[in-house]
């Protein structure tokens, strides 16, 4: 198939890996890849949760009510960087209520206060207990780093024949200290309603809860905008530096995440780019 | 979490965080997937439990639904999948121990509990560790009931058989040598009470009043706010300050 323009919207590594394995003789690293920058700065979200048990609602007054979450309720950022030992910040979830008992119904029954058994008492124990959880999802930035990317891997290829990604990560403290003050900061919340968290405090060691990269699947970066064509795969237009007319219009220009969701950033990034397909068209420049 | 549903070990929403096992789930959450605000709503649950996509979940509900007598005709008689028939029956007794029936609602096996592990149980999406753990734990339970009685966990009397869940039913007390059941009875409770209160009976059960149409919402009843000691009127004395 030829044609005049290629946009690639496959989602961020997806774009990625199409360009890496778009080899030539022309473009021997990979397509628009002389700076070797595709693939490179994937960032995803910081993530980490905390849940405990409100004695205080127990045995709960039944009403019409679907359970909270974090569509329901949201916290933005709130604090002065100049005070914290980490850059940036994050948005904290909110969980709980009296949501449609379905699979995973109160699972850990034996970490409420008492509980555990089996039997009426058992029975008994899911009824006052339901609804008497709450949980915050923090949700954040991460600095993106050069230690987190993805590329061809040299072995492992789909089932169409063409090779696959394999990734490298690592946070740096500016994440593990992010995540270490939500635990603190969640925690502190339960305490302050009187509540009992489930889980102890995850250590240093454990990261401070801190998400595995990709988890929270915000992948972003990869083939990232730039006005310097040695460190950037594409321009402020999302057009390669290298090839006038390809264009990828999916997660990959980003540079940075903040730390809300990135749809309606692609989808602005796009229509900025489509804006900008249309005029350069118009004046016979593509 | 996301605008997605997607698999497993994706949790756009919360994950392995605080020491306990990922913990997702949602109603259409900003950021968690439905399972994900699923699990999180009931607590992490524990040790690798629930693996299952919603859609799954929803299967299993209607293949539950299906079973249930229509206009006095009963349905074809379930057969496992998953469990062999010896299994199927150590289930069932077992089942019933978990959840009773009681003044409020029936059994596990009256709710088709048992069925319902069996077909989440043989669905592609339950990990091969979560199928071994469950298959061996009930033969730990047996072994441990034949050491004991010389007779299989079915074949115990009663009192026998409640001797040994006390051993495992409570994880603070349980003795050492008791990890294997321990873990195994965690696993099966928290199964058992999944497969029960996500029935119909489970939700009438526990009074969930959710799915319903609400023509004029006049926000959360007083004996709720009452009970929390919180009120509206703190939101409905800022509207006016300003003035």
């Amino acid at each position: 198939m030829r044609a005049r323009i290629v946009v690639l919207a496959a989602s961020a590594c997806e774009s990625a890996r199409i360009l890496l394995n778009s080899r030539s003789s022309q473009f021997p690293q990979g397509l628009a890849n002389s700076s070797g920058m595709v693939g490179k700065y994937v960032t995803d979200t910081t993530g980490t949760d905390v849940a405990g048990f409100i004695p205080m609602m127990t045995d709960h007054v039944p009403h019409n009510e679907e359970g909270v979450g974090g569509m329901h309720l949201y916290m933005p950022w709130w604090l002065d960087n100049r005070k914290l030992d980490f850059p940036r910040g994050y948005h904290i979830e909110v969980w709980g209520g009296l949501g449609p008992p379905q699979a995973g119904f109160m699972g850990g029954i034996q970490r409420y206060p008492g509980a555990g058994g089996y039997g009426v008492k058992l029975k008994n124990d899911y009824r006052k207990f339901y609804g008497a959880t709450i949980g915050f999802s923090g949700r954040g930035e991460m600095i993106p780093n050069e230690d987190s990317y993805c590329e061809l891997d040299p072995r492992v290829v789909d089932q169409y024949g063409i090779p696959v990604l394999r990734f490298h990560w690592k946070w740096s403290d500016h994440e593990y200290l992010q995540s270490k003050h939500m635990q603190e900061t969640f925690r502190a919340l339960v305490a302050e309603m009187g509540g009992e968290v489930f889980s102890p405090m995850p250590s240093k060691e454990r990261g401070y809860g801190l998400s595995t990269g990709g988890s929270i699947i915000h992948e972003l970066g990869a083939v990232r905008m730039g006005k310097d064509p040695r460190t950037s795969v594409l321009n402020a237009n999302c057009q390669a530096h290298d090839c006038r007319n390809l264009f990828v219009a999916d997660g990959g220009p980003f540079v940075s995440q903040a730390d809300k969701n990135p749809t309606w950033t692609i989808l602005a990034l796009a229509w900025r780019t489509s804006d900008y397909i249309t005029e350069q068209r118009k004046q016979g420049a593509l | 979490m996301s605008e997605h549903d997607a698999g497993l070990p994706m949790a756009d929403g919360p994950t392995e965080a605080a020491g306990a096992p990922p913990i997702p789930l949602a109603a259409e959450p900003a950021d968690v997937s439905r399972r994900d605000l699923v699990k999180l709503l009931g607590m992490a649950p524990l040790a690798g439990a629930l693996d299952w996509s919603q859609v799954t979940v929803e299967r299993a509900a209607r293949m539950v639904r299906a079973l249930q007598p229509v206009d006095g005709e009963q349905p074809a008689a379930y057969k496992p999948k998953f469990f062999t028939p010896r299994e199927w029956r150590t289930v069932r007794v077992l089942a019933d121990y978990v959840i009773p029936r009681d003044e409020r609602s029936g059994s596990a096996t009256d709710a088709k509990a048992p069925e319902w592990m069996d077909f989440m149980l043989s669905e592609p999406e339950t990990s091969d560790n979560s199928r071994l753990a469950m298959r061996g734990g009930l033969a730990w339970l047996d072994v441990e009931c034949r050491r004991r009685f010389a007779q299989p966990f079915v074949g115990a009397s009663d009192a026998q058989r409640r001797q040994v869940l006390d051993d495992i039913a409570w994880p603070d007390r349980a003795r050492p040598e008791m990890s294997y059941g321990v873990a195994f009875f965690n696993r099966f409770r928290d199964l058992t009470a999944a497969a029960f209160f996500s029935s119909q009976m489970g939700w009438q059960d526990l009074q969930y009043m959710g799915h319903t149409f609400v023509p004029e919402w006049q926000g959360c009843p007083p004996a709720a706010l009452q009970k929390l000691g919180v009120s509206y009127d703190l939101m409905n004395t800022r509207v006016g300050i300003q003035r």
